[in-house]
């Protein structure tokens, strides 16, 4: 090959490149107005029709505050079913389950962190199957392999003492424990991964017990991965709708299988307002839970 | 002092003890109970009953072999789309050269995640609807003459599946892009590679571990989706999530429900393990 076709091929070649570079740019620009548009689109056009004075979605008519105010005074719309008894009830469920699922969760998924981290037995390596399948598996199969199991389970109870048992709390904490230790422990292993083992040897060449060592030493360290292990399984508690539609019973509805029942029913501007509520009162709560976490891992 | 310590470590199995047990008996046992039914005939009320049959697993991959596949197939395309649309994203915030800026970018995609994923899909519900935001737009623009059928299909699910996922593919791709050192692009086109080249060659390879651990993150919720194809798919949009779910009901079959989770958990196992093979692969390579 001569030196001037060679030449014209490196023309030809950095011509497409050029082409190839401006075409990138482009779709380097063009992609993240389109994703941030498709990220926030839905939310801002829910947020905007709960304020929107016409019960349409397809255009904004002007402004109103009334489906807010129809949901202080339980009117739904054509919809009666609906009760802000039974809605600010659901809540006060979900914080019940919420709070003692929490509460198990942490102090099983840390145990086992610290069992993991620091003791030496066989078989760890399945234990650490258990604890990741948990995150992985669909929440349906979970949801419905408990709910299989709490049938049966309260079946046999029946058979064998007489008394039937219903689902209801026990069992929608049951369930949500299972799902939030595998995050407590990820969360305080994390934590412990980051701590230098010797101080715990330096404790007991000083004389501390075990219990001591664990309680002056280990724990105010790993604290803040627990206060956040917590944290993370109040919130996974709080919102969970699958797990818990499966595990609740009658009269023990959170609030996402209450409010699953209203989404359910066509679109109304209350079911709208009642959405937006919803979602500034979590945004806020992850927010401000965040910022507690940021802050007990700034003071150690 | 010593050895008391030491045997304390290897006591460490009883601090363990309390959450293996309660792992085993609420997650493990109720997925062998799971296993068990699948095999076992359906019974009045659909409770499962003796004796064993193969049944459900034929009708499974016989007449609900096409909710399967569809079910497969909308997560691929959940995934390729959420690859197309998060990899540039992850690249622009990644990219961006003050910190505070790479931080609000980033926190613009986590922030509408912080809603309930039913009040997120609901959304959808309203933008999609026959007299919804968009149809209400093109119509008063006139670009369509009558409303386009857009809920209830699976264009709506497979839309409503992408919204959910899509910061489980930008986080991992962000968290790659962010360590990647960009002078290996320099170095890239110093000997010679075009821009094509040096991204297949050099950028795509050293970001392929947040790639793979997006397209998990991805794939396995959606082949397990429930809610989404529950609120946007209707009856055209039904999904193997649905299925299951519509045999714990009065007329169900506890069996057969249990035979479709099953399969559905040999899917998601199939797909970790291609998702760690060529994780390893990546790593060894």
């Amino acid at each position: 090959m001569s030196v001037s076709s060679q030449l014209l091929i490196n023309e030809g070649s950095m011509r497409s490149n050029r082409a190839v570079r401006r075409l990138g740019k482009l779709g380097l620009w063009l992609n993240p107005i389109f994703a941030y548009f498709f990220l926030w689109a839905p939310i801002v056009i829910l947020v905007l029709f709960s304020f929107n004075e016409s019960r349409s979605v397809a255009s904004f008519t002007g402004f109103t505050l009334k489906w807010y105010n129809n949901i202080l005074n339980n009117v739904m719309g054509a919809e009666r079913a609906f009760s802000t008894e039974i809605m600010l009830n659901a809540f006060r469920n979900s914080l019940f389950v919420g709070t003692v699922a929490t509460a198990i969760a942490t102090v099983l998924g840390t145990m086992i962190a610290l069992a993991m981290a620091r003791g030496k037995f066989p078989g760890k390596k399945l234990i650490d199957g258990l604890l990741f399948l948990p995150v992985v598996i669909p929440e349906i199969t979970q949801a419905i392999s408990l709910a299989i199991f709490f049938k049966v389970a309260f079946d046999w109870i029946a058979i064998i003492s007489g008394e039937r048992i219903f689902p209801g709390f026990h069992s929608i904490i049951m369930a949500h424990v299972t799902f939030n230790i595998s995050f407590v422990a990820i969360v305080v292993r994390a934590r412990l991964a980051d701590m230098d083992p010797q101080l715990e040897e330096a404790a007991n060449d000083l004389g501390a017990n075990p219990w001591q060592t664990f309680w002056r030493v280990t724990f105010p360290l790993i604290l803040p991965g627990v206060i956040s292990g917590a944290l993370l399984a109040f919130t996974l508690s709080l919102d969970d709708f699958v797990i818990t539609f499966f595990t609740s019973g009658v009269g023990t509805s959170t609030l996402p299988v209450f409010v699953y029942g209203l989404l359910k029913l066509t679109v109304t501007p209350e079911v709208n307002a009642i959405s937006t509520i919803m979602m500034v009162l979590s945004t806020l709560l992850i927010g401000i839970s965040l910022v507690l976490q940021g802050r007990s891992a700034s003071r150690v | 002092m010593k050895n008391r310590w030491r045997r304390i470590r290897q006591d460490g199995v009883f601090l363990a003890l309390p959450t293996i047990l309660w792992l085993v008996i609420f997650f493990v046992l109720p997925l062998a109970v799971v296993l068990v039914f699948s095999f076992m005939s359906r019974g009045r009320g659909g409770v499962a009953i003796m004796p064993f049959t193969l049944d459900h697993y034929q009708r499974t991959f016989g007449v609900f072999f096409i909710i399967l596949q569809r079910s497969i197939g909308l997560a691929a395309l959940t995934t390729i789309v959420c690859l197309i649309v998060g990899y540039p994203l992850a690249f622009f915030i990644s990219t961006r050269r003050r910190r505070i800026v790479q931080q609000i970018t980033l926190f613009l995609v986590i922030l509408p995640f912080w809603t309930n994923f039913l009040i997120r899909t609901y959304a959808w519900r309203i933008l999609l609807g026959e007299e919804g935001t968009i149809n209400g737009f093109l119509l008063s623009l006139g670009i369509i003459s009558e409303a386009l059928p857009l809920l209830n299909t699976q264009l709506a699910v497979l839309i409503g599946l992408v919204y959910g996922f899509l910061p489980f593919m930008v986080l991992p791709i962000y968290a790659s892009v962010e360590r990647f050192n960009f002078r290996y692009v320099d170095a890239a086109h110093d000997l010679g590679a075009n821009d094509v080249r040096t991204f297949t060659r050099v950028v795509l390879p050293l970001t392929l571990p947040g790639v793979l651990a997006g397209c998990a993150l991805v794939f396995i919720p959606s082949v397990g989706a429930f809610v989404t194809p529950d609120l946007l798919g209707g009856t055209k949009g039904l999904m193997i999530g649905n299925l299951i779910n519509k045999q714990f009901g009065g007329s169900g079959n506890m069996p057969l429900g249990s035979a479709l989770s099953i399969v559905m958990m040999a899917v998601v196992m199939i797909s970790l393990l291609v998702y760690l093979f060529a994780n390893r692969r990546e790593a060894r390579a």
